[in-house]
């Protein structure tokens, strides 16, 4: 937004490798149009973005609130609906939504804060994953893994430094979560040594199944 | 870590072995080896931070322009090798902690190996990030880490880990380049993976910082990690 572009001009002055960070910025939103151009996925993300001309910091936060709505809907029907949680599987996925849910909070307000209009909550069904533990933790360490390449893909685009702070303290914490779920799967807490960035669409495909609205 | 001083330039600022900044083939070398290790895409966040050899000149140190904010902001150059230097101390601690055989546990062993190599990348990836940009790497710092017992050396790996995660998160929102923070984000989350593990294997929560991981700023970092420096 035009306040952030005010608190750090220097960033757009700055000659990268030929292109400065404005326009790989400005690269990033014709992207995120091309997106929701073709996107398919329901009027939820056409709402993310329209209000903010082609992405900046507002849609990359509406985008990241979404998947956070998603992700706190997760956990709180798995805990409610799973019916062989054992100790430390309730205990993680407690602390997780507890998570969740701040994130959600946070990043409503950090939209309003820059002076967007947090999207509503989608609907969500998330299929057989609450038939048991195994399904559940499994697609959790889906989900959780998505959600950090989810920020660490939109994280360059974002403009205002403070944002960046934010989502950056999320993702951390996403990403920690993604390494407890691994962990109680059996699986290796990394995929390998640098977590992969998504791009809008590709999360968006990936998290398609389970968004009805 | 290679030692090749094929054309050494006369001025060295920082150090001996920062000569491989010109040293094509070992950038060829760490790309293979980085393409090699099963981080096909991560690979392609490195090829971007890297470039490729087709920009591959003396001028694309026009990326560190900003060496005229001296005082006050720092260069992305001064960022990566400060990233730099928390990797190699990171690395250095896991294999003093291999080599030293105090690890029996199984599991905590096979952390320890996987995180050594993850830190090793990080290291490999991050001397191309500076080279990239036009500077040189730092060497590395001779390390020094208390290695009293299984538990102990645990705690301390937490302690290292988590101080990693919050460095990087400290120190992404002043980076400038779009592909050096791309790399500095998926390395950033990668540390967040390893503290969670080694906070879950020392019994500690998860999340210590709760929903929003604290930043570090660089001082508290170096300040926290000068006791393991020897040089």
């Amino acid at each position: 937004m035009s306040n952030s572009n005010l608190a750090v001009p220097e960033l757009a002055a700055i000659q990268i490798d030929g292109i400065t960070r404005q326009s790989f910025i400005l690269r990033g939103a014709l992207a995120a149009g091309a997106v929701y151009g073709v996107s398919t996925v329901g009027p939820f993300v056409k709402e993310a973005f329209a209000q903010d001309e082609g992405g900046g910091d507002i849609g990359i936060l509406n985008f990241a609130l979404t998947l956070e709505y998603l992700e706190a809907a997760y956990y709180k029907q798995g805990l409610d609906q799973v019916s062989d949680l054992d100790g430390d599987a309730n205990e993680l996925a407690t602390l997780i939504q507890k998570d969740e849910d701040e994130h959600v909070k946070g990043l409503m307000a950090g939209i309003t804060d820059a002076g967007g209009e947090p999207v509503a909550a989608p609907e969500v069904d998330f299929g057989d994953a609450f038939a048991d533990q195994a399904a559940f933790l499994k697609l959790a360490q889906t989900l959780e893994d998505t959600g950090v390449s989810a920020y660490n893909g939109a994280g360059p685009a974002i403009q205002s430094k403070e944002i960046l702070a934010t989502a950056g303290s999320i993702v951390q914490v996403e990403a920690r979560h993604a390494a407890a779920i691994r962990l109680q799967n059996d699986a290796a807490p990394t995929e390998s040594a640098f977590d992969k960035p998504l791009d809008m669409q590709q999360v968006l495909d990936a998290v398609k199944p389970f968004v009805k609205s | 870590m290679s030692k090749q001083d094929t054309e050494a330039p006369a001025a060295t600022e920082r150090g001996a072995l920062e000569e491989l900044s010109r040293d094509d083939a070992s950038r060829k070398r760490f790309l293979k080896m980085v393409g090699g290790a099963g981080a096909a895409s991560a690979f392609a966040i490195f090829l971007a931070a890297c470039g490729d050899d087709d920009d591959d000149k003396k001028d694309d140190s026009t990326a560190a322009s900003d060496d005229k904010s001296g005082g006050g902001a720092k260069s992305d150059i001064d960022i990566v090798n400060y990233a730099l230097t928390l990797e190699y101390l990171e690395t250095a601690f896991y294999n003093d902690v291999l080599e030293s055989g105090i690890v029996t546990d199984k599991n905590i062993g096979e952390l320890a190996t996987t995180f050594a190599k993850e830190e090793q990348e990080h290291v490999d990836a991050l001397k191309a990030a500076v080279e990239k940009l036009g500077g040189k790497p730092v060497a590395a710092p001779e390390t020094k880490f208390p290695l009293e017992s299984e538990e102990e050396v645990l705690k301390l790996a937490a302690t290292v880990e988590n101080l990693g995660a919050a460095a990087y998160l400290g120190a992404a929102p002043d980076i400038k380049s779009p592909e050096i923070l791309a790399a500095a984000l998926s390395i950033h989350s990668v540390e967040g993976r390893h503290a969670a593990a080694l906070n879950t294997a020392t019994g500690q929560t998860i999340v210590p910082d709760g929903a929003f991981a604290k930043p570090a700023s660089m001082d508290e970092v170096l300040k926290a990690v000068k006791p393991f420096i020897v040089s």
